[in-house]
């Protein structure tokens, strides 16, 4: 089976292929989206970040954007900088220039004010609009792909049908030697014993459990009983009752590969295969995170019904709830409550799904692009804002 | 796993002391729980919405409870065949910053 891509300079390959706007410091942000609002085949990144912040945080904030530029989805980027923002405008525009796609800046404190930098940055998106257009999409293996994982608006339906279900899905990108990537370490806590058994050895497993018990560190040292925040109130009105019930349910949609290896936070698998990436499970933060790790389309299981997507990562929202796949038929992409009513299987509802991914890979729409429901996203930190 | 059609209630191993309602569960029904491979029957004690778990078994206090044949958290107090068990009878055993800011230990 093949999916229709887009192809890179660096070899890597795209599902889509936009004109990426991303602003450098939260306070671009209104100068990016106004640039991306005027100029089709754009898509704007938008953060909270990229200043006021130890040099841990800003190195983390300069690294993510550099990732997120390099994402094989973008044909070419527009950095858009405030200009005395903690991060380094030149490293990052060098850092993603590396991967052999055009990057273009516009400081908005040069430029002499947002108007001046909305018009020019619109004319200079127009010209990467135009050059991105020529590229075609050719046929491509299944191999390139790279699957980001997610569930959020979490409830029982989840851990027993849609999680399993993304984990067929994500068995058959990494079976065609692709690869899948695991986030949201908030949700290994109390399932981590599982997960370290498909750990492809110790060392691996050993670091699956450091993430863990960092996270769970930090969640503890607020000194409050974290339910309520993990699992959310919504997980708890939809049946779910403790953190280690979420994540029993939510390590289901990693499947039954062997975990290859561990990132941090944004960082690029430099293997293929199933791998495990530090983040928290929250929507901005987890979706920056995998589309920095390069991930080019995202499977997310929701049960209450979530409506992220990503800027431009292809976000699959998948559900085995009926009634929230009939409420939220504007939000939702694929149905697999069919398992629970008993007329497809599991491994059918699965490959099901599968297929449905490459469909998407290959420039179907998700509904969270065809209704915009992208724009809400973060960079995650670990300190504080100084 | 299989075919959920014609249950009203799932647990996925034997060894589960609580279920799943695959729909919202009146007070006084005698349902089919679907446990493992095979089936058998509860009579609902308490009105359980659809996704929430009712208890299998007479569960005492201080005892873990199992899903998918996996420690999900305890009970913190007896919850009888066919009860709501959800938060108010259930603890989480992690993540817990409380019981370490009161200085006690909270042994997994």
């Amino acid at each position: 089976m093949e999916f229709k891509g887009y192809r890179r300079a660096d070899g890597r390959v795209g599902t889509r292929n936009y004109v990426g706007i991303l602003s450098t410091v939260v306070c671009a942000n209104e100068a990016s989206e106004r640039i991306a609002a005027g100029v089709q085949g754009t898509a704007a990144f938008l953060h909270q970040q990229g200043c006021g912040q130890t040099p841990v945080d800003v190195a983390r904030v300069s690294q993510t954007l550099v990732n997120l530029g390099k994402n094989p989805n973008l044909a070419s980027v527009l950095l858009v900088s405030l200009g005395c923002e903690s991060v380094v405008l030149e490293e990052v525009a060098k850092g993603i220039a590396a991967a052999g796609k055009r990057v273009e800046q516009l400081v908005i404190q040069e430029e002499g004010g947002a108007a001046r930098s909305v018009a020019r940055g619109q004319l200079l998106a127009q010209q990467l609009v135009m050059e991105a257009s020529t590229l075609p999409a050719t046929l491509c293996p299944i191999s390139e792909l790279r699957l980001g994982l997610k569930c959020g608006a979490s409830d029982t339906t989840q851990g027993l049908f849609a999680n399993p279900a993304v984990g067929i899905a994500s068995d058959l990108v990494v079976a065609a030697g692709g690869t899948s990537v695991l986030g949201e370490v908030t949700e290994f806590i109390g399932a981590e014993h599982i997960l370290t058994r498909h750990a492809k050895n110790d060392a691996v497993a050993s670091e699956i459990l450091g993430l863990v018990h960092r996270m769970e560190a930090r969640a503890k040292a607020m000194g409050c009983d974290m339910r309520g925040g993990q699992p959310t109130g919504g997980n708890i009105k939809g049946g779910l009752t403790t953190i280690e019930e979420k994540s029993l349910g939510a390590i289901a949609k990693a499947g039954t590969a062997p975990i290859q290896a561990t990132y941090e936070y944004g960082v690029p698998p430099t293997v293929t295969g199933l791998v495990v990436m530090d983040s928290p499970g929250r929507e901005p933060e987890i979706l920056t995170g995998l589309a920095a790790a390069g991930c080019t389309m995202i499977a997310f299981a929701t049960g209450r019904g979530a409506p992220q997507g990503f800027p431009f990562v292809p976000v699959v929202k998948v559900t085995g709830n009926r009634v929230t796949w009939e409420k939220l038929r504007d939000h939702m992409d694929v149905y697999v409550g069919t398992i629970m009513e008993g007329t497809e299987s599991l491994p059918a509802a699965g490959h099901r799904l599968f297929g449905e991914m490459v469909e998407f890979a290959s420039g179907r729409l998700t509904k969270a692009e065809i209704c915009g429901y992208t724009k809400s996203m973060d960079i995650y930190v670990v300190g504080p804002v100084i | 796993m299989p075919s959920h059609a014609g249950i009203d209630a799932i647990a996925i191993r034997e060894n589960d002391n609580v279920a799943t309602a695959l729909r919202d569960l009146a007070v006084g029904e005698k349902i089919v729980v679907g446990v493992a491979d095979h089936t058998r029957s509860v009579q609902v004690r308490q009105a359980i919405p659809f996704g929430h778990k009712l208890a299998l078994t007479d569960i005492p206090a201080g005892t873990d409870i199992l899903k998918y044949g996996e420690v999900m958290g305890r009970a913190t107090q007896e919850i009888p065949a066919g009860a709501h068990a959800h938060i108010h009878n259930i603890e989480s055993l992690r993540g817990r910053g409380d019981l370490e800011a009161k200085g006690t230990s909270h042994g997994v």
